[in-house]
């Protein structure tokens, strides 16, 4: 492939190299001549130069240092992605500060525990709903001094004297700039590699959040360490709709982003990421499984809908797609009768579904953070998607193990990146070293001897590296499952497997120790919806919608479906569905949608116990909450439906 | 939430002076008065039929009443079209909304800004000079503070007809918005509206209200008490083409004839909260 762009591989990675100076150094070089980033505001996409990328940050940053920002304090960040986030957290590196990022959607006990853990000094919030979970708790968090605002909306009334609006923040850098000027370049200079940059807090599937800390080295040879496999140029477009508080998102916008000088795209809301994205057609991609399959899902329903010819034409591309795909899977040559078809489904339908999902440019897109189904894969690549699994964690800043191009395994995550050194242990648990392991929990030196012993970074996950050199994950070692015949198995699998179904959102498969394997399902609640209005179905809620005869079979059909392929004692035995979705707000998942199963199996543990009695049915009397806060009581009773005979 | 500014008593935008309005013999409005102060938020409650609507109506000249006056900015209106009172300053919204179902929210949002438009067909139809830098400025006041105030970015080029009621309710008030109107009034702005969408909605007549740019004074019809004693400055009320009373939400709700209107309907009248 050819490329206009420049590989900026020319700027080294000392140990003096922090971000914030590769920071100065891409705005200096590229000023106001290149496009750092777009946002989409007001209906049209709005370009802004390194040099006001330069600007705002260093106003932001004398800003913050005339507020009492001292070196290593830390400022914290909420809100969705924007280009004021980035300016915020570009400001506190520049200032010396460390950064630390809350999910947009955290409850308020969340952003009270970060908050008062960090330490957080200044909080930037977008808007009113982040300045109302601020207010609503800085009294408990008395280390909290400003509250730094962006977003006018709703704001006329709020006059509390620990809130502060941007601009006024960047009017008082601007005082400062003009008393001493060559402060904030001084600013810049000072620290160096080894410096903490960002303070990052883990989902954590089982205990309260750890707080990661990354220093700018460990972010800068990660970046450059991928960059080496997957080269990416500074005409890329990137587009950011994913949570900053994700260090996938982290990794491409800063670690990256910034060694590149690629142009960040931010949606104009989060209800327009997917039409955003198609217009600007990024290069390069990240995101969690959930994404992908968001994607599937999309293109399943909408084949669903579409007139038999269009079926028609799917059908037939895609068989041709997913042949080609196999092949190349298996790394056999593709003999010319294939290539002449190939080229004639894509001509026909793949391009335009690409440009559909928006990846008719993307070179590289990857998946990470959670297991993704094998289906998934096929489907991307038939289309032509060049999908590649990772691996990674927070604690190596991003990800540690990635597919080469033309080397893809689905059932693998590929091979260590430059600088890493991957091995399993005897015990069969993933270990890592490498330049870009952190150095430890925030105030948690026990968890930190934990998980660095000698330098290796242990990550608590099960695997094995296959006769490719191929790392396989198989799952988080507490929740690998010992079937009936003693063999190990991964639950992760068989969930991601039940998830190809359009129908069905989520799934908890349960089994570890116990004589068969059954699931607890969450249907989609507007795929399976739009089927039941095809069908003539009255429902009036989710609850009501799940519990139909109708929908049972439907879901037996899909499990069904699923078990074909599995040994005997994995196959599902009995499943049921459940009366809601699994929700983060309720602790069912982590922020970034992993399951949490040991909260989930002692909440639902009269379900449980019902899949694996001899009842048909279980009954339920509970109350739910909703988002707005309104509590609703749940009467129902969940049938349990037996797939495969087996004696209790 | 409240927020119940000083509404400077001698500034009247809109008054109604003894209107009567017959339909044959029934008597919808029987000497009704109204003073609608600049940058209030008066609020019209009566039970069914007490004739709200029709007083709506009256005020937007759909209506001509036998008997009274009207003014508005400190002129008689009796004898203006709907459309002349529009050109003054005046907006609404209807209680069923009433937008135009085939075409995109954009383009009825546009619709709205039409008294605004000083271009010819001509000069339209070359797109030159003048023309284009003022569609350009109605393209920025329709994307910077319609669509962004209402929060409509991802349904702009959608059929109105396509979306759910609660959103076309808010495409309706983006269309009343898109005038620039010094009253606006709202017939049943939350009728039909979930829990969420009563609080999205609230939220808009409040912004609207009290921003900076907006401004706009509100003449508001609704049954949800809960948000009409919230956002009301003024509340009055209405009983079979009578008056009742005229006052602040506070003394509107001791008020025992007011009580007694309502006497029975509590369950119609109630909350939501």
């Amino acid at each position: 492939m050819q490329h206009e762009g420049n590989r900026t591989g020319a700027i080294e990675i000392t140990k003096e190299l922090t971000i914030q100076k590769l920071f100065f150094l891409q705005a200096t070089r590229y000023g106001s001549d290149r496009v750092a980033m777009r946002e989409k505001q007001f209906g049209i996409w709005q370009p802004i130069t390194w040099q006001d990328y330069l600007d705002n940050v260093k106003y932001l940053a004398l800003g913050l240092v005339s507020m009492g920002l001292k070196r290593g304090d830390k400022v914290a960040m909420i809100g969705d992605n924007r280009p004021e986030g980035l300016w915020a957290e570009m400001a506190a590196l520049c200032a010396g500060g460390v950064a630390v990022w809350l999910f947009q959607d955290c409850l308020i006990d969340e952003v009270k525990y970060i908050l008062d853990h960090s330490d957080t000094k200044f909080l930037f919030g977008e808007g009113q709903e982040e300045v109302d979970k601020a207010l609503s708790i800085c009294h408990e968090c008395p280390k909290l001094a400003k509250i730094i605002w962006d977003d006018p909306k709703g704001m006329r009334n709020y006059h509390q004297d620990n809130l502060i609006s941007y601009k006024q923040v960047m009017e008082l850098g601007r005082q400062v700039e003009a008393n001493q000027p060559g402060v904030f370049e001084d600013l810049v200079n000072q620290g160096n590699g080894d410096d903490v940059a960002l303070l990052f807090y883990t989902s954590g599937t089982t205990s309260l959040p750890k707080g990661a800390l990354l220093s700018h080295h460990n972010m800068l040879t990660m970046g450059r360490h991928l960059m080496d496999v997957d080269p990416c140029y500074d005409t890329d477009d990137y587009v950011s709709y994913l949570p900053f508080a994700w260090i996938g998102e982290q990794m491409m916008s800063i670690s990256c982003g910034l060694q590149i000088g690629y142009t960040i795209n931010f949606p104009e809301e989060p209800e327009t990421a997917q039409e955003n994205i198609r217009e600007i057609g990024p290069h390069v991609m990240f995101a969690p499984p959930r994404m992908y399959e968001q994607m599937t899902r999309s293109v399943q329903v909408k084949h669903l809908d579409a007139s038999w010819l269009k079926r028609f034409c799917f059908n037939l591309a895609s068989k041709i797609g997913y042949k080609v795909a196999d092949l190349k899977f298996s790394k056999k040559p593709t003999p010319l009768h294939w290539r002449l078809l190939n080229a004639l489904a894509y001509g026909l339908v793949q391009k335009k579904l690409k440009d559909h999902l928006g990846l008719s440019r993307v070179r590289n897109a990857y998946t990470g953070g959670a297991a993704m189904g094998p289906d998934h894969f096929r489907f991307f690549h038939s289309l032509g998607v060049n999908l590649k699994q990772i691996y990674g964690q927070t604690e190596v800043a991003g990800i540690s193990v990635v597919h080469r191009s033309g080397d893809i395994k689905f059932d693998t995550v590929g091979h260590p990146i430059p600088g890493t050194e991957v091995k399993i242990t005897e015990e069969g648990e993933i270990i890592t070293r490498s330049p870009s392991v952190f150095k430890g929990y925030y105030k948690n030196p026990e968890a930190t001897k934990k998980t660095i012993r000698d330098g290796w970074l242990h990550s608590d996950d099960r695997g094995f590296i296959d006769d490719d050199g191929h790392l396989v994950v198989f799952d988080r070692t507490k929740d690998v499952f010992t079937l009936r015949d003693g063999k190990p198995f991964s639950p992760q699998y068989l969930e991601t497997r039940l998830k190809f179904s359009p129908y069905i959102k989520d799934s908890w498969v349960i089994g570890d120790r116990r004589p068969f394997v059954t699931a607890v399902l969450c249907i989609d609640y507007s795929v399976v919806g739009k089927w039941a209005d095809e069908k003539k179905l009255n429902y009036t809620s989710y609850q009501e919608l799940s519990q139909k005869p109708e929908v049972y079979q439907l879901v037996e059909k899909q499990i069904r479906q699923a078990n074909k392929d599995l040994p005997d004692t994995a196959k599902i035995a009995r499943f049921t569905n459940l009366y809601k979705e699994f929700d983060a707000d309720d602790d069912e998942l982590t922020r970034t949608r992993k399951l949490r199963r040991a909260f989930v199996e002692k909440r639902y543990k009269e379900i449980v116990d019902a899949l694996y009695g001899k009842e048909d049915s279980v009954h339920i009397d509970t109350s739910i909450k909703y988002e707005d806060g309104r509590e609703a009581r749940i009467n129902t009773d969940m049938k349990i439906i037996k797939l495969i005979e087996v004696t209790v | 939430m409240g927020g119940k500014s000083q509404i400077n008593e001698g500034d009247v935008l809109l008054e109604l002076n003894d209107i009567q309005m017959l339909f044959g013999k029934v008597q919808a409005l029987s000497g009704v008065s109204l003073k609608v102060r600049k940058g209030e938020i008066h609020s019209v409650i009566g039970p069914n039929g007490a004739g709200k609507t029709v007083m709506m109506n009256v005020v937007n000249g759909l209506y001509r009443p036998q008997k009274g006056e009207i003014h508005f900015k400190g002129q008689q209106i009796n004898a203006l079209k709907p459309y002349e009172r529009a050109g003054m300053g005046m907006a609404r919204t209807f209680q069923k909304v009433e937008v135009f179902g085939g075409m995109s929210v954009l383009d009825n949002i546009r619709l709205g800004r039409h008294i605004h438009m000083k271009s010819g067909i001509l000069s339209g139809a070359v797109y030159l000079g003048k023309t284009a830098a003022e569609e350009i400025e109605h393209r920025r006041f329709i994307e910077e503070q319609i669509i962004d105030l209402l929060e409509i970015e991802q349904i702009r080029h959608k059929p109105v007809g396509m979306l759910p009621y609660g959103l076309q309710k808010r495409v309706e008030l983006g269309r009343a918005l898109a005038l620039e109107p010094e009253l606006l009034i709202l017939d049943e702005p939350l009728a039909g509206l979930n829990l969420e969408e009563v609080e999205d909605m609230a939220r808009f007549v409040l912004d609207i209200n009290k921003e900076e740019n907006w401004k706009v004074t509100c003449l508001l019809v609704e049954h949800d008490m809960g948000v009409v004693m919230d956002l009301s400055d003024r509340v009055f009320v209405l009983n079979f083409g009578n008056m009742i009373m005229d006052g602040t939400p506070e003394q509107v709700q001791n008020n025992p004839e007011v009580i007694k209107a309502y006497l029975g309907e509590e369950d119609l009248y109630a909350t939501r909260r």
